[in-house]
């Protein structure tokens, strides 16, 4: 099962739920990975809004597994991107054509749901019309509070900062503006006293 | 009263009739002080002594909200109600003074919208005056949608078009013209807001085609303002104050609560803010409820909004 417990956090983390069929003008749906299973369950309770629906799928290293079901699910359009990056454009234009009651739904990483969310508001669709449920893997998308970069994918906490070096203590400070959390040096005031990375939630 | 909020004393400066139901009464402070400024889509009490009667009805304030100068308000006749709005037309003339509630705004424009969607029926054209000013001042996007019986009764509708032509729309029923409500609410932009205010039907008409449309709830906005019902007479015995009071056919619940001197609470006095609401502590007999405010679950025997509502039966304690 793709599915994971976090634990309770800070009032700043987000958290998820459990997506379902909702009526509305419109039926957009982005997914990555094992995130397709959460889009498959809603298209078994609704397979008519399931062919209504916008699919844009980004299969990182699923490969091919969940292609094959989604297609059976028989969206009115199914759009497999390389990378979140590479579908930016696209999601640009499908959020701003939407229009009023349409319905999305986000399903996989933390690091999809939060940039497709800070995209999704920013072009303004209202917060209640975009449902999220978190699959697949805990890795957080984390900015480097020092120099700003954001380093994707981090699993273990302490981490090196891809851009500055710095070891950085990964916090559940989150900014939805950034749609990242906060990575703070662990060894400002002790250079080198670093202790041994753990794997997130292990 | 038991809203904390002063009266404004003021006194009518204009007096036009707009059309055969239609008139529009302007007032200015009357010790010449400058007006509080209010925003689009708030409603103000006005004091009516008819007599041995002293009504409160609520109208939407529809000149400039950010001009203190003075407040305008149009009513219109009804003269199958309680006779608030026959006693403004036949009664008060240009130089009377009156008592005017401070402004409270239950119809206010969600100004995180990208745009706004207004949709008026008859006389709710009124509050979306004031809010097309505002945006006016603000530069904020708007498409007015406004239905009416016949051109002669579109009250403002020429002045808007003038103002605003490619913003606004006008129906006659007269002329079998009705507002492509479906198509409209299917083809607004992210972030548009819509906004009625009109009939109860109308109301529900909109409230009904948004949700299945997928709008979600906070981005609908509705206003009625109801007056309150007559009805048969019935008694109601007030847990607090220890009395027992009879409500009259042609008088609401507050009403004659107030006319008994308990201190009750009120904003709106048409069901729509749920200032009033009262717990019924006993009850034999049927609720006769017209508000907007109270959920379902509260209509049967838990709840009552005293501006609007009736009870008939044999009891009726509540815990005021």
């Amino acid at each position: 099962m793709s599915t994971f417990q976090f634990p309770p956090s800070i009032a700043s983390r987000p958290t998820y739920g459990t997506l379902g069929p909702r009526a509305g003008a419109a039926q957009i749906m982005l997914a990555d990975a094992e995130g397709a299973e959460a889009l498959l369950a809603v298209a078994k309770t609704d397979p008519e809004l399931m062919r209504r629906a916008h699919v844009i799928y980004i299969p990182k290293h699923t490969g091919a597994q969940f292609i094959d079901q989604l297609r059976a699910a028989n969206p009115a359009i199914l759009h497999v991107a390389p990378s979140y990056a590479a579908c930016t454009q696209r999601l640009h234009r499908v959020f701003s054509a939407a229009p009023m009651g349409a319905q999305l739904y986000l399903a996989g990483t933390e690091g999809l749901i939060g940039q497709a969310m800070a995209l999704a508001l920013q072009i303004g669709i209202p917060k209640s019309a975009i449902q999220t449920e978190h699959r697949g893997s805990v890795a957080r998308r984390v900015q480097c509070v020092h120099c700003k970069g954001i380093t994707e994918d981090v699993m273990i906490d302490p981490f090196q900062c891809s851009h500055c070096g710095l070891n950085l203590f990964v916090r559940d400070h989150y900014s939805r503006r950034l749609a990242a959390f906060q990575g703070v040096c662990i060894d400002a005031e002790d250079p080198g006293n670093v202790p041994p990375s753990v794997e997130l939630y292990s | 009263m038991s809203t904390d909020l002063d009266r404004l004393h003021v006194v009518v400066t204009a007096k036009v009739k707009l059309n055969d139901l239609v008139t529009r009464f302007e007032f200015v402070h009357a010790g010449g002080k400058p007006l509080p400024p209010f925003s689009g889509g708030a409603h103000a009490l006005v004091e009516m002594r008819d007599g041995d009667v002293t009504r409160l009805n609520p109208y939407s304030l529809m000149s400039d909200p950010l001009d203190p100068s003075h407040y305008a308000i149009s009513v219109r006749r009804d003269d199958a109600g309680r006779g608030g709005s026959v006693f403004l037309h036949d009664k008060v003339q240009v130089g009377d003074r009156l008592n005017l509630g401070y402004p409270v705004n239950l119809f206010a424009l969600d100004l995180t919208a990208r745009k706004h969607l207004m949709i008026a029926g008859g006389i709710g054209i009124t509050p979306f005056v004031a809010q097309i000013k505002q945006l006016q001042s603000t530069g904020g996007a708007f498409e007015l949608h406004y239905a009416a019986r016949t051109q002669a009764l579109a009250t403002y509708a020429d002045a808007l078009r003038a103002a605003h032509p490619a913003r606004v729309n006008l129906y006659l029923d007269d002329q079998n013209q009705q507002i492509p409500l479906e198509r409209l609410l299917s083809g607004q932009p992210p972030g548009t807001h819509v906004y009625v205010c009109g009939p109860r039907g109308m109301i529900d008409w909109v409230l009904t085609t948004a949700h299945a449309l997928g709008w979600p709830p906070e981005a609908v906005h509705f206003e009625e303002f109801l007056a309150p019902q007559p009805g048969m007479p019935f008694t109601v015995e007030l847990a607090q104050t220890g009395k027992t009071i009879c409500v009259g056919e042609h008088e609401s619940l507050l009403e004659a609560m107030e006319r008994e001197g308990v201190d009750a609470p009120y904003l709106c006095r048409g069901g729509a803010c749920g200032q009033c609401e009262t717990r019924v502590l006993a009850h034999d007999g049927t609720f006769h409820h017209h508000d907007h405010w109270l959920e379902e679950h509260d209509r049967n025997g838990r709840k009552i909004m005293p501006c609007v509502s009736r009870f008939e039966g044999t009891r009726l304690v509540l815990d005021r």
